[in-house]
Order: C-alpha cells, then sequence, then structure tokens
C-alpha cells in the first residue's frame, strides 16, 4: 500500500521534470527538472529491488553527467534566454504526433513482451531471498565480474577513449 | 495489476517524451539531456525485466551509464567548439554541411 504511494508520487514527479524539461525556456532550469526527473527515476529503482542502481543513478548520473552539463551551461553562459528555441507550430505538431505514435508503438512491443517473459518470473520471494544471500551489490557484482568481465574491460577503454576526444574536441587550438 | 506494468508504462512515456524533446528543441544542450531520459528511460525497462529475466539485466544498465558518460562528454565538448565558432548552440545555424 505505502510502496503504491510511493510509486504514484515518484511517477507524478518523473513524468513533470521530464515534460517541465522539455517545455522549459531557461536550459538552467530545463537541467534543474531533470535532476529532479532523475530523484524520482531513483526511488523508482529502489522500489523495484535495485538499490545499488539507484545509488549508482544518484551518484554518476544525477551527481556527475548532469553536473557536467551544468558546467557546459555556464561555461557558454547560456542561462539567460529571451525567447524560447521551441520550433514553430507545424515542427511542434510533427513532433508530437511522432512521440505519441512512438509511445503507442513501445506500448504494444512492452505488452507482446512482459506477457512472455512474466510467465516464467522469479517472484518477489525469489529476489528477496538472492537480496537476503548477496546482499544488493553483490548481486550485481557476481554477473558482471564472472559473465560480462570482457565487456566490463572495454568499457573503461571506451571511457578512456572518450576523454581523449573530449580534450582533443574542446582544447583550444594552437597559435 | 502488478508495478512491474506500471512502471514499464511510465518508461515507455518518458522516452516518447524524450523523442519529443529532441524534435521540439532547437538547443543543442538540451537535445543533449533529452537524449539522456530516453537512456534512463531503458534503463528504467531493464530493470524491470532483470526482475523477472534475471539480474544479469542490471549489468547493462552499468554499460548504458557508462556510453551515456562518454557521449555526454564527447557531445558536450563538440558542442564548445562549435560555440566557439559560431557564438551560438543552435542547431538550426549548423547549416554549413546541409547540401
Amino acid at each position: 500500500m505505502i510502496a503504491d504511494f510511493f510509486f504514484v508520487l515518484f511517477a507524478v514527479m518523473a513524468i513533470g521534470g521530464a515534460t517541465a524539461m522539455v517545455f522549459a525556456r531557461n536550459p538552467l532550469a530545463s537541467l534543474l527538472y531533470l535532476v529532479m526527473a532523475f530523484f524520482a527515476l531513483s526511488g523508482i529503482f529502489v522500489l523495484l529491488d535495485a538499490h545499488f542502481i539507484a545509488a549508482v543513478n544518484l551518484i554518476v548520473y544525477a551527481g556527475a553527467i548532469l553536473v557536467l552539463f551544468l558546467f557546459v551551461i555556464m561555461l557558454l553562459n547560456l542561462g539567460r534566454t529571451e525567447k524560447s528555441d521551441l520550433r514553430g507550430p507545424l515542427y511542434r505538431i510533427i513532433g508530437i504526433v511522432v512521440a505519441g505514435a512512438f509511445f503507442g508503438l513501445l506500448l504494444v512491443m512492452l505488452r507482446g513482451g512482459h506477457a512472455t517473459s512474466m510467465a516464467g518470473g522469479m517472484g518477489q520471494a525469489t529476489i528477496d531471498a538472492m537480496l537476503e544471500s548477496q546482499g544488493a551489490v553483490g548481486i550485481v557484482a557476481e554477473p558482471m565480474f564472472r559473465s560480462y568481465l570482457v565487456p566490463f574491460e572495454i568499457t573503461s577503454l571506451l571511457l578512456l577513449v572518450a576523454i581523449v576526444g573530449a580534450i582533443v574536441l574542446a582544447r583550444r587550438k594552437a597559435p | 495489476m502488478e508495478i512491474e506494468t506500471y512502471t514499464l508504462i511510465l518508461s515507455a512515456l518518458l522516452f516518447a517524451i524524450g523523442t519529443a524533446g529532441v524534435l521540439l528543441r532547437r538547443n543543442a544542450i538540451i537535445m543533449f539531456m533529452c537524449i539522456e531520459l530516453m537512456l534512463n528511460a531503458v534503463n528504467l525497462t531493464l530493470v524491470v525485466f532483470s526482475r523477472s529475466l534475471g539480474i544479469e539485466a542490471q549489468v547493462f544498465v552499468f554499460f548504458v551509464m557508462a556510453v551515456a558518460a562518454a557521449e555526454a562528454a564527447v557531445g558536450l565538448a563538440i558542442i564548445i567548439a562549435i560555440f566557439r565558432h559560431y557564438e551560438l548552440v543552435d542547431v538550426d545555424r549548423f547549416n554549413l554541411l546541409k547540401w
């Protein structure tokens, strides 16, 4: 019962934050609405028993990646905007129709996948037992460092390439 | 209905809002933020399916986050480089490579 209440609260916060992000005029306000939506999503991760994912979502996503966006907005001094950068009415109609059609498509697909996957599901009791025996970090670390060790190492390579690329791209040209 | 079903609907809705944002805004940074929202909607779907199909799905959430971090770093560097050249971040004005 109380889980339902929190789910509705977080869902409203996430949808409201996301919508406000799309329509806010100021990029800084837009970013802060997105942070609010991500906080709400972390709450939903907790409700789904993914405690470690929730913490990482807060620390890495809301705490690091979005603050990087904040730095760039402040660096480029985009905080003051007189007129909105929303596209014109024709674009608006096309955009909303495309997004609505995409939502409908996703619903149809999720309904198909959901019906087949939930049939042989683990169930709440199994998840609770796994959390009890291995801990919230252990259940993620076990497959990550056994089955997915090579992809994990390649991820570090990807991040290294991204760091070098970001420095090369954002560097001032030598005089 | 269970919480899983509602969460899947929520993630589909968030993804659609992100799509609408990319289509509606001209500011390149806000388009990037909408892409982050779409990635997080996918994370939500992965977490929901990890409850029924196996906890390995949560590992992919980490990979999505790593890719998002790499994408944000490189993308924002490109935006900074473009801003230095044109003094704006409006994607409609970057038409040098248009036919």
